[in-house]
């Protein structure tokens, strides 16, 4: 019999999307001491560690059922900050919302950032993640200078692009299953103004779509399409496009005050009224076809009309981070939560496959009730789930009695993506099955991590449900 | 709102209303670990683990291994139980330190466990298998009915600690049931899978405190309200 775990670590851990949840030995160190007794704990007690930030991921990329969890969000102090390089060396918990906040004061600021501020630095980098400007900076991994990595044979290895290079890239979205991240050092973006300037431009259709984003690509500085998915036939791909570019020294007359924290502080209340935290139980009725169809048409018809071309300005915080605008937003979800289905399609195909996809959410009468449009490109990363072409995400609703059929329709839609030579997004995923992805896993660099992998990590103790999922797991 | 369990264990799993109550639950689809000293029974979606309920020191990692194993956990019951044969002027302190054993400390080692895990983690299922013998102290039985007494307050100060962090714990009160503990008794016996069948009802539905059948809960609510004097008289 295996030796028993403390029994106080057991909680409750879920998906971001509220669409899983587990139980498992959470250990949250302070110190790398701490992080090697949880590995030392799993290990003796045959359980494997599954490594966790934030827990942004939206399934289960997190998550380990039964399994110890590494928790690294308490390991969150900034250890050095250079305001005239703009260089920062970080923890691994700390967050991006952290970071920001401390560097912006001095004109700087991350070069991406996710929809949300609370990603860890270690949870970004494990996944590469990327932001609205995707196809201008490349991903989170393009501005880390250099980290380290602790191995499961309890090494550390100083890794950047002139050290261990191999491991460099792999562990930046190698999704947590080489080692944990201990220190990261990133550089950011000097920043003249605390402000964006915004340019919404409404779209009939995917044409127009592809159309605006091909004329606005080359001097944009961040682009993002949201998209009605209710729109069909002629209408589908209907949706609002958002240019934002950096405002350039001097047009910002204020830079002092529109650079400080408190200036980018989203607004609690709505109208300046009612309290954004409660906004959720009153989206919660709308959250079904018929409500997301008439939300989705009037955000359409808004932003066709009365927004249509309006330049203005808007914070970086009001601007990237979306899904925190109004908090618990995802609440209106409960009880069965949402998954996030993103492909990454590259440019020669991507028109068509959109439109199949939402063609056929529309037949199988599931239809996503967001849909977010983006421009990426390749990236010198082995796991890289980016592509040079565009990223469609879609948001939908899960509930008990539609669940399989959710899962079934979003099988349909991995055959439309691999078909078109997509690639998937393990921080958004939920549903991919290796019965599916023959061709995606005896891809050549797959085939190499995998190898790197068990060099590294020959007893298989970084694993999380979603590596057992798509990769099988092995080892214990 | 109906509760679906998808990971059970059922500790006394081999007979009597245990064993019954691992083929349904297996029958409708939940994974089931039979814990017992016999390794039955068998089938789809149930797995065996030998154990000895007494051997109170194995329960922790068995407990986790368990878990481990079904990928998580919905509900346990606590099915285990023994009632030897004692007669009307037996004073025998083996068979009351068995039942002790069994039906009280095997009972507090495996629900401890759960308790702890469920109030952590939010939510889960408690079940266990009273008596109706727990409800005055008849003559007959004088420690099965004292053993299945303790387990039943047991049971309520479980609920009362966990149950505001989402844990349901449901205490049975079988009467009189078909099961091979029951063998000597004479008189009508409630079959076991008709027993398992209003258990696991009244567990998906989350109830407090049911007697099996249900009409027994009101011939013990007058059996309950009845003096000492005339329980002394009965014998019964």
């Amino acid at each position: 019999m295996s030796c028993v775990l403390p029994k106080d670590r057991v909680e409750r851990v879920g998906a971001w999307g509220m669409n899983t949840h587990t139980t498992s030995y959470v250990f949250r160190p302070t110190t790398i001491a701490g992080i090697k007794e949880a590995l030392e704990a799993a290990r003796q007690s045959g359980r494997f560690v599954a490594l966790r930030g934030s827990g942004c991921s939206y399934g289960d990329a997190s998550l380990g059922a039964e399994n110890v969890v590494l928790d690294i969000t308490r390991m969150n102090r900034i250890l050095s900050w250079d305001p005239v390089k703009g260089i920062a060396e970080c923890e691994p918990g700390v967050t991006i919302k952290q970071l920001w906040q401390y560097t912006l004061g001095d004109g700087w600021w991350p070069y991406v950032v996710s929809g949300t501020m609370f990603p860890t630095l270690a949870g970004a980098a494990a996944m590469n993640i990327h932001g609205k400007n995707n196809f201008r900076v490349g991903t989170i991994g393009d501005h880390i200078l250099e980290f380290e990595l602790l191995t499961a044979d309890g090494e550390f290895h100083t890794c950047s692009r002139e050290q261990n290079s191999e491991l460099f890239h792999a562990a930046i979205g190698g999704f947590g299953m080489l080692g944990v991240f201990t220190r990261i050092k990133i550089e950011l973006k000097k920043v003249y103004s605390g402000h964006l300037r915004v340019t919404p431009i409404g779209v009939q259709n995917w044409r127009e779509m592809f159309a605006e984003f091909d004329k606005h690509l080359v001097d944009s500085d961040y682009l993002v399409g949201w998209v009605d998915c209710f729109g069909a036939g002629e209408a589908c791909g209907r949706g609002q496009i958002h240019r934002a570019d950096y405002l350039k020294l001097g047009e910002d007359t204020i830079p002092a005050q529109t650079l400080q924290v408190a200036h980018q502080e989203l607004p609690d209340t709505l109208f300046g009224l009612l309290p954004k935290s409660i906004m959720w139980k009153f989206i919660q009725p709308f959250t079904n076809n018929l409500g997301m169809r008439a939300i989705n048409a009037l955000k359409y018809l808004s932003s066709v009309t009365l927004t249509q071309g309006k330049v203005h300005d808007v914070t970086h915080a009001g601007f990237a981070f979306l899904l925190d605008y109004v908090p618990g937003w995802k609440y209106a979800y409960l009880p069965g939560g949402l998954i996030q289905y993103q492909s990454f399609i590259p440019k020669e195909t991507a028109e068509k496959c959109f439109t199949e996809q939402l063609a056929l959410c529309q037949k199988r009468g599931i239809v996503p009730y967001l849909g977010v449009f983006k421009r990426h490109r390749t990236d010198p990363f082995l796991m890289t789930h980016s592509v040079d072409g565009y990223s469609f995400a879609l948001d939908f609703k899960v509930t008990k009695k539609n669940r399989a059929k959710v899962w079934a329709l979003a099988a349909e839609l991995d055959a439309l993506v691999l078909a078109a030579g997509g690639r998937f997004y393990f921080a958004k995923d939920s549903t991919l099955h290796p019965s599916r992805l023959q061709s995606y896993l005896a891809e050549e660099r797959v085939q190499t991590f995998q190898a790197l992998k068990r060099q590294l990590d020959p007893e298989g103790l970084f694993q999380t449900d979603l590596y057992r999922r798509i990769f099988g797991g092995g080892g214990r | 709102m109906s509760q679906q369990f998808y990971r059970a264990i059922v500790v006394g799993g081999s007979s009597g209303i245990g064993r019954e109550l691992v083929l349904q639950l297996a029958a409708s689809g939940c994974q089931v670990a039979s814990v017992a000293r016999r390794t039955e029974p068998s089938g789809e979606n149930i797995r065996t683990y030998a154990h000895d309920v007494t051997d109170f020191a194995a329960v922790p990692a068995l407990f986790q291994q368990i878990c481990l194993d079904l990928g998580g956990l919905d509900l346990i019951i606590y099915a285990s139980g023994v009632m030897p044969s004692v007669g009307p002027d037996e004073f025998c302190f083996e068979k009351d330190k068995q039942m002790v054993d069994v039906n009280i400390l095997g009972a507090v080692a495996w629900c401890n466990e759960a308790a702890q895990r469920f109030g952590q983690s939010g939510g889960g299922t408690i079940v266990g298998i009273g008596s109706v013998a727990g409800d005055r102290g008849r003559a007959p039985k004088p420690v099965y009915g004292a053993s299945k007494a303790f387990f039943e307050s047991y049971l309520e100060s479980l609920r009362n600690r966990v149950g505001t962090k989402g844990v349901r714990v449901v205490t049975i009160k079988p009467g009189p049931t078909d099961t091979p503990m029951a063998a000597e008794h004479v008189g009508k016996k409630l079959p076991a899978a008709e027993a398992a069948r209003q258990i696991l009802a009244a567990a998906r539905a989350g109830r407090r405190v049911v007697y099996v059948p249900g009409i027994l809960k009101y011939v013990f609510a007058i059996i309950r309200a009845l003096p000492s004097p005339i329980m002394q008289r009965l014998k019964f």
